[in-house]
């Protein structure tokens, strides 16, 4: 297993200029050619994740595929907080159909463009945990068996947010949703279930799978660059914190994410057909407690009795996913 | 050119000469013959220019042909029965986003219990789903209706279910007069959406619409599939000018003329009734057929012509409205308003039970005697049924109903 390439950071943040980089390497969000693929206006909560990973992640895709590119979208917050008729905030050509189809509409749509001749034009679709994890399964471990053309991403903020907060598939032990509530002996979502998706994608042996976060959004920029410069089945699955669902302050977005990572409790790696490629080590290793003690959903781990027995079976969670994937730097 | 052919092949053919680009398949009986014959033509390279793609469930399948359909591509898929159920959601969608996806339905009953035989339970099912339902009544017409339904489908920019008879036509070899290309091609044009998922001119399809527009965006939708009553007889005469045959329309007239009963049908039983209704006659008996081609939009004021000086009519349902009784019955009543006819309904033929030319006599015997109640379920096992009923049920319930044993 080999570590990703040396980004080139500045000293004590985890930020990076784009005047300190390549032209080439600098964001899609520094140029003034940028597609602004989800424009401003839309209705997305302050700090909502999902809306700042959207952005960066259709913009890059613009840019690599130069314009040349088509999306579709799951039914979920993405969808609702763009479109309410007759506004749009997509400037890119943008088509939903249903909550649990946008993996097989994505397919159809690859298959039309080729059939009518335009084997230029590229497949982006796009949906929430609940759509990619739960409802639309079955089309995206379809898509990938076929090996479509097509960059599915899945922004996980680990629940059905736009219907209220309730539990997916996706939603992490402990947590407090409206379907999970901090009641009884064993408050939150119970442990032992969930389904890992992107580990799910990778035994699919499709070209590209990769997750990340919207704490390092150059990471984002260069696995959406990396996926486009591809064909086949590609997937990316990327975290993106809900203030309103996980109880966070709207500043906090990008410091959770980037907790979750640094706690071990999100990897971030990529895979090429079937193997792990690489992983994003974590910099400088943080407790889980950390990334908990800033989200409202795990606030009956703290009060009004602390349950380190919870809190140790996160850490040990985190633990095993720093082991499976080698996140932490061996010090020789 | 006429060959002696199974129905699944005659449409296949049809369907292959209309050119599609995209074909998303599921297999489901009675369904699957034809996209088995679609899938070596288009792998064989008999049929050039379409991307044919196994996908991994009926609701895929119906996905895949609103993303297909949605950058421009003529598509194609067929399902039937339990399939049809499981891509409702997306059936609903294509409709809503008014892509002219052309689908075959092998018309088949609907479980529990587990039946793979024909009735019309499936696509009545889809009846307010906002698709164009052409039914057809052999497998000539199944096979031209489908060159006919891309052009309505096009034209109006509504999808269209072609809905024919699974076993009874789909795997029934007879005489068909297989389509040729050339003149498919003199018939029907290259696909040209109205509207086109395409980056050159980016729009967003399928946005939310709140309760300050969606009545208007429902209207919208009921009045185009009303235009396809002007449009379905005009495609359907341009098809007879070009290849000769009646095919398609509204609604299929024979011997109505001065009738005193007048039976209405959708499907293979047409052909049945109408050798029934040439016994009747030369029996004396003043019956004539009434076949509805196209069940939505309803022919109503096509029907209420039709039916204009006949004492009774009887409608044969291949379905069954649990609770209600007739489907198309409905319907039909609301074409007789303001008639004096008198309208009974028979329910026959569920699950693939054989219409039998005896039973459908001794029927219309008892209807043109005025002694056939308001429903009926023809050749109803009532051994079976009543003594359910009884086991069931206290025996004053039924009193009216149940022999006295």
């Amino acid at each position: 297993m080999s570590s990703t390439g040396v980004k080139f950071y500045q000293v004590g943040s985890f930020a990076v200029g784009n005047r300190l980089l390549d032209p080439e390497l600098r964001s899609a969000q520094s140029e003034q050619g940028r597609a602004n693929s989800l424009t401003s206006g839309h209705r997305a909560c302050q700090g909502c994740g999902e809306a700042l990973g959207a952005r960066y992640v259709l913009d890059a895709a613009m840019r690599a595929a130069q314009g040349r590119m088509v999306t579709v979208n799951a039914t979920g917050c993405l969808e609702v907080f763009s479109t309410p008729y007759p506004e749009t905030s997509w400037r890119v050509a943008w088509l939903h159909s249903l909550f649990g189809n946008a993996p097989a509409v994505a397919t159809g749509v690859a298959a039309g463009l080729r059939a009518t001749g335009k084997d230029d034009v590229r497949v982006v679709a796009q949906g929430g945990d609940g759509a990619t994890v739960d409802i639309g399964f079955a089309c995206l471990s379809g898509m990938f068996e076929r090996n479509d053309d097509v960059l599915y991403i899945c922004y996980d903020n680990g629940g059905y947010m736009n219907t209220g907060v309730q539990r997916s598939g996706a939603t992490p032990p402990a947590a407090r949703t409206t379907t999970t509530q901090a009641v009884g002996d064993e408050p939150g979502n119970v442990f032992g279930q969930g389904k890992d998706v992107p580990r799910i994608a990778v035994a699919h042996e499709i070209p590209y799978v990769a997750t990340a976060t919207v704490a390092d959004l150059r990471d984002l920029e260069a696995k959406v660059d990396k996926a486009m410069g591809m064909h086949g089945a590609r997937y990316l699955h990327v975290l993106v914190p809900c203030p309103l669902g996980w109880g966070s302050a709207s500043k906090d977005t990008v410091k959770i994410a980037r907790l979750a990572t640094e706690s071990g409790h999100f990897p971030v790696f990529e895979a090429e057909r079937g193997e792990v490629t690489s992983v994003r080590k974590i910099r400088h290793q943080v407790p889980v407690e950390e990334y908990l003690t800033l989200q409202g959903r795990y606030k009956h781990l703290f009060s009004p009795v602390r349950r380190d027995d919870v809190i140790d079976r996160l850490q040990a969670m985190a633990d095993r996913n720093i082991a499976r994937y080698g996140l932490v730097e061996e010090v020789l | 050119m006429l060959q002696q052919v199974e129905g699944s092949k005659a449409v296949a053919v049809a369907v292959a000469a209309s050119r599609p680009q995209v074909i998303c398949a599921y297999p489901i009986s009675p369904q699957t013959h034809i996209v088995e014959e679609l899938s070596r033509m288009v792998k064989s390279g008999e049929l050039r220019g379409c991307e044919y793609v196994n996908m991994e469930s009926e609701f895929a399948a119906m996905s895949g042909v609103i993303g297909a359909s949605a950058v421009g591509a003529r598509s194609y898929t067929a399902t039937a029965s339990q399939g049809l159920l499981y891509m409702v959601e997306a059936v609903y969608n294509a409709s809503g986003m008014g892509l002219p996806i052309v689908m075959t339905v092998a018309n088949r009953a609907i479980g529990a219990p587990i039946n793979i035989w024909n009735d019309h339970g499936d696509a009545m099912s889809q009846r307010d789903s906002g698709w164009i339902q052409l039914y057809a009544t052999s497998n000539q017409e199944a096979a031209d209706m489908h060159v006919q339904a891309f052009k309505i489908a096009e034209e109006l920019s509504v999808p269209v279910m072609v809905c024919m008879d699974g076993f009874v036509l789909t795997h029934a070899t007879e005489r068909v007069d297989v389509l040729e290309q050339d003149a498919v091609d003199a018939f029907l044009p290259p696909y040209s959406p109205r509207q086109l998922l395409d980056p050159d001119d980016p729009v967003s399809i399928g946005s939310m619409v709140g309760p300050e527009a969606f009545t208007e965006v429902r209207y919208l939708a009921h009045m185009r599939q009303l235009e396809a009553l002007d449009v379905i007889p005009r495609v359907a005469a341009e098809f007879a000018a070009q290849f000769g045959r009646d095919s398609g329309g509204l609604l299929r007239s024979y011997r109505t003329d001065g009738a005193e009963t007048i039976v209405i049908a959708l499907g293979s039983v047409f052909g049945t009734l109408q050798d029934v209704i040439d016994a009747e006659r030369a029996d004396g008996v003043s019956v004539g057929l009434l076949g509805v081609t196209s069940f939505r939009p309803f022919p109503y004021e096509a029907t209420h012509a039709a039916v204009q000086g006949a004492r009774r009519v009887v409608v044969i349902e291949r379905a069954l409205a649990v609770g209600a009784g007739g489907i198309v019955a409905g319907d039909v009543r609301i074409a007789l308003t303001g008639t004096e006819i008198s309208q009974r309904t028979v329910i026959a033929g569920l699950g693939g039970r054989p219409i039998t030319t005896t039973s459908l006599r001794e029927m219309l015997g008892r209807a043109v005697r005025d002694e056939l109640p308001a429903l009926t379920f023809l050749d109803l096992d009532t051994g079976v049924v009543d003594r359910e009923l009884r086991r069931l049920h206290p025996v004053d319930r039924f009193a009216d109903v149940l022999p006295q044993t």
